[in-house]
């Protein structure tokens, strides 16, 4: 076949998704005088960044102006337990703020501080008022200024466009193949570099807050075009989903409503996390109800309530009440916010959480307390990238957001995706415009490569007999959700990896029916080999993590191990299939570690670090 | 229990409705009844969405004849023996079964001026105050379902999509005429290009908006008697036909 009969589409950098990581790169590439191509799985401004609720973290220290970013940044370390990137938490703290007030020029409107500054709120593992944020919908803030402003940019919007395969020559990126979900027609990108901006794999669990396209599809397509994956094993549970009714299990509940006051309580009216404040954070967190009150009431002496702890330890707490038999009658624990703010106050706050429950559970959360479970909710790990210029091994493919690794380390911290989305977003937009610069010569794509792909995808069309796509999707979440869930253990990951060996054979020969013409059941079935990919990389790496850091918890190794510290895993396609490897961590500079080991009266006094 | 569902199937050419039979679970919605449905009787059914909790506004469709996000429409709003009849959006182009071609939105949003923000002082945060932006944040709720054009009488019923951006994009014109820091002027191009004459009060759009926005009251009056007061206030008509009306 010859892909001349194919449609083709140059540009210089094609991003995939569209995202706040995806459009902001986009942005900057198109700032660059690039020509610049987004294509997304779903219409302009529905991606995933647009359900973030609680707001974006940022130390513009507009309400606590104790703040900046050397505290942020420990915090950062702090909640990813110290297995970071350094150098990419450091990036991160410093340039968040210039990317939100970027944000306001471009036209987002922030809730206000009585001064008319940006206003901030508190979130877990943040020592300050650090989230922006508007009401509990700061994503669709953030995206919908995002897209407003690209539309007045020189950039191609590809919409409801699905990339199924890199292309490379010589190694180096060249092009990608996709289809456009409307006809099923095939399409092909000409283009000197792509960047990966496609979000997490959620979607390979059952119990998620992530929506149909969240499968992994920027791992499955690095990791195929010979990528590397890292810290693999962190999958972020965020502890409050809902749990009732079972159509909405997993959606999610934002940590919002424990920022501003809300509290967790188990059947017997316990306030549990009392209970589980780790000794690393006994310093920072109130022990008593009543400092936990007057901190409430703005008492900057007081120290944070434990329901502000990291989301790991959180998730963890309250899977442990449910196994005990505290739980509330659907599974989970309560979340009260009703006898703590008055309800005028929840509804001007967390509108979109009154209303969610009002229309899908039929609760007024003004009045009653939220029933809530932890629910799959994001990846720490993903792409391997130069911590500065966003590029991976592969040269031309640059990753950022969520399907990038290594800024989060083993656990994220709230309000720290969407400023990653945006610092990382113009880095990686940044880095392709350098790459760009330093290319000579034609790159092409070759038949052959186009042809294979195009079989593979069809073949799913033409095959008579073979699987439901649904039910063997089915099939997937429910490995991952026994096998590989919240806490791990040596045999059931390796129970789960062996299903999810058998579970190969099915996957290939999955089937479609009718023509490819939006047809969500071939849609489906071609995004199983990403989730595949994704749920492999997750077990793998959950096997050789033989600690338990993080959002990673293995029954069959507690706690902490020093040696933990030393490496990442990372893991490559061979000839003899998925390797998963531990990589050495470099010591980080001597400014960094003092500051993230710094104590707070040294930050705050700012004689630490330059 | 089972429950009859008719669900229009079809692309731009030809369709009809097929009805579907499966069992409802507790607390369904009607987007949960549609994937059951996609499940175990027609994989290739055709629907979008993405969020499943209000916030996205990509399943749009008409459940009984009225325009609602199918992922916040439960199935206990129903009695019992009552078919559940779901088509796609009726103004906008069909592209297959569920799905409407709603690119036409996306244009409209092109050709509004961009928000254009006066000079930050150097060093300096912009000021606006809470009492100023609330009014705006309201607007910018919108989830862009597009079920505000799709029951619109200009745009569904009199076709005139040439003259009329719709309420969604009333409102978007709404949140950049009221931002504190903007500085454009976009009343000339709101009466004679984006048609806000056309828009005749029925508040249909306000009645179907599910994030409740006050969208007639609130953003499109508010525009109209702006156009009002530019052009058709005798005092400013006799003052600009004296001294000229500066090109606009």
């Amino acid at each position: 076949m010859d892909y001349s009969d194919i449609q083709t589409i140059e540009h210089d950098v094609l991003v995939v998704g569209a995202g706040g990581a995806g459009i902001r790169a986009a942005i900057e590439c198109a700032n660059q005088s690039l020509s610049t191509g987004i294509i997304s799985k779903s219409l302009l401004g529905k991606a995933h960044t647009v359900m973030a609720e609680g707001g974006i973290a940022a130390s513009l220290g507009n309400v606590d102006s104790r703040d900046n970013w050397k505290i942020h940044f420990r915090d950062t370390m702090r909640g990813g337990k110290f297995l970071n990137q350094w150098r990419m938490a450091e990036l991160h703290a410093k340039q968040a703020p210039d990317r939100v007030r970027e944000l306001e020029e471009w036209g987002a409107v922030f809730d206000r501080t009585e001064k008319g500054l940006i206003n901030q709120r508190n979130f877990g593992g943040h020592r300050y008022p650090r989230l922006a944020h508007v009401g509990d919908r700061t994503g669709l803030e953030i995206i919908r200024t995002l897209q407003d402003f690209c539309v007045h940019h020189d950039i191609s919007t590809h919409m409801e466009c699905t990339g199924l395969e890199i292309i490379l020559d010589e190694g180096k990126v060249s092009g990608l193949l996709a289809y456009w979900r409307e006809t099923g027609r095939f399409v092909l990108f000409k283009t000197k570099s792509i960047i990966l901006a496609t979000g997490g794999g959620g979607k390979a669990w059952k119990v998620t807050s992530n929506s149909w396209e969240y499968t992994g599809d920027g791992l499955g397509m690095a990791y195929r075009a010979g990528a590397e994956l890292m810290d693999m094993e962190f999958t972020q549970f965020h502890p409050t989903g809902m749990v009732w009714p079972p159509s909405v299990k997993g959606i999610l509940v934002t940590e919002g409503v424990r920022g501003d006051g809300g509290i967790l309580l188990n059947s017997e009216g316990e306030r549990f996390m009392f209970n589980y404040i780790p000794e690393k954070f006994a310093n920072e967190t109130a022990d008593t109800e009543e400092e936990a009150s007057r901190w409430l009431d703005g008492d900057r002496e007081a120290r944070r309530p434990p329901e502000l702890l990291t989301r790991d330890v959180v998730a963890r707490a309250i899977k442990k009440e449910v196994e005990a038999g505290r739980g509330s009658p659907n599974g989970g624990v309560f979340l009260d916010i009703a006898s703590r703010r008055p309800a005028e106050f929840i509804r001007k706050k967390l509108p979109s959480m009154y209303h969610q429950f009002k229309e899908l559970a039929e609760i007024d959360i003004t009045k009653s307390p939220m029933e809530v479970g932890p629910t799959l909710h994001y990846f720490m790990g993903g792409i391997r990238v130069n911590n500065d210029s966003q590029q991976t091994n592969v040269p031309g493919l640059f990753a950022c957001g969520e399907c990038a690794g290594g800024m989060h380390g083993a656990n994220r911290l709230g309000g720290n995706s969407l400023s990653d989305l945006l610092v990382f977003g113009k880095l990686a937009g940044d880095g392709a415009a350098k790459y760009i610069k330093t290319l000579t010569g034609q790159l092409n794509c070759s038949n052959d490569e186009v042809s294979k792909i195009i079989k593979a995808a069809t073949d799913i069309l033409n095959r008579e007999n073979g699987g439901n796509p649904y039910l063997v999707h089915e099939a997937l979440q429910s490995i991952m959700q026994t096998f590989v869930s919240i806490v791990r253990t040596g045999e059931e990951l390796e129970a789960g990896l062996e299903k999810l060996e058998k579970l190969k054979v099915d996957i290939n020969e999955v089937s479609a029916h009718a023509s490819a013409q939006y047809n969500p059941g071939w849609n489906e079935a071609l995004d199983l080999k990403n989730l595949m990919v994704t749920a492999e990389a997750v077990t793998r790496a959950a096997q050789m993590r033989k600690e338990s850091r993080g959002a990673h918890t293995r029954l069959d190794f507690p706690g902490e191990r020093d040696e933990g510290l030393e490496y990442n895993i990372v893991i490559k396609n061979t000839k003899s299939g998925m390797s998963a490897e531990k990589v050495m961590r470099k010591d980080p500079p001597k400014e960094l570690a003092d500051i993230g080991f710094a104590s707070l009266a040294e930050l705050e006094g700012d004689t630490i670090g330059a | 229990m089972e429950r009859e569902f008719k669900i229009w199937r079809g692309d731009a050419e030809k369709g009809e409705f097929k009805t579907y039979s499966i069992k409802l679970e507790q607390g369904m919605v009607v987007l949960d009844a549609i994937h059951r449905i996609q499940v175990q009787h027609s994989n290739d059914l055709a629907v979008r969405w993405n969020c499943k909790a209000g916030k996205c506004g990509s399943c749009s469709v008409e459940i009984n004849g009225r325009p609602k996000l199918s992922c916040m429409t439960r199935m206990n709003e129903f009695s019992e023996n009552e078919v559940i009849t779901i088509q796609p959006m009726k103004a906008f182009p069909i592209i297959k079964d569920l799905v409407t071609d709603v690119s036409w939105n996306y244009e409209q949003n092109k050709m509004i001026p961009p928000f254009k923000p006066g000079e930050r002082k150097k060093g300096k945060d912009h000021v606006m105050y809470q009492q100023d932006v609330e009014r705006i944040q309201e607007f910018r709720k919108c989830i862009e379902c597009y079920l505000c054009q799709d029951v619109c009488h200009v745009l569904r019923d009199q076709d005139k999509k040439k003259n009329f951006v719709g309420p969604r994009f009333m409102l978007r014109l709404a949140s950049l005429e009221m931002h504190p820091l903007d500085q454009d002027d976009r009343i000339p191009k709101i009466k004679n290009d984006f048609g806000s004459g056309m828009c005749n009060i029925t508040r249909c759009c306000t009645d179907v908006c599910p994030e409740h926005i006050q969208i007639t009251d609130n953003g499109i009056i508010p525009l109209k008697e702006r156009v009002v007061d530019r052009f058709y206030d005798p005092v400013m008509w006799i003052y600009n036909k004296m001294f000229g009306n500066g090109g606009k």
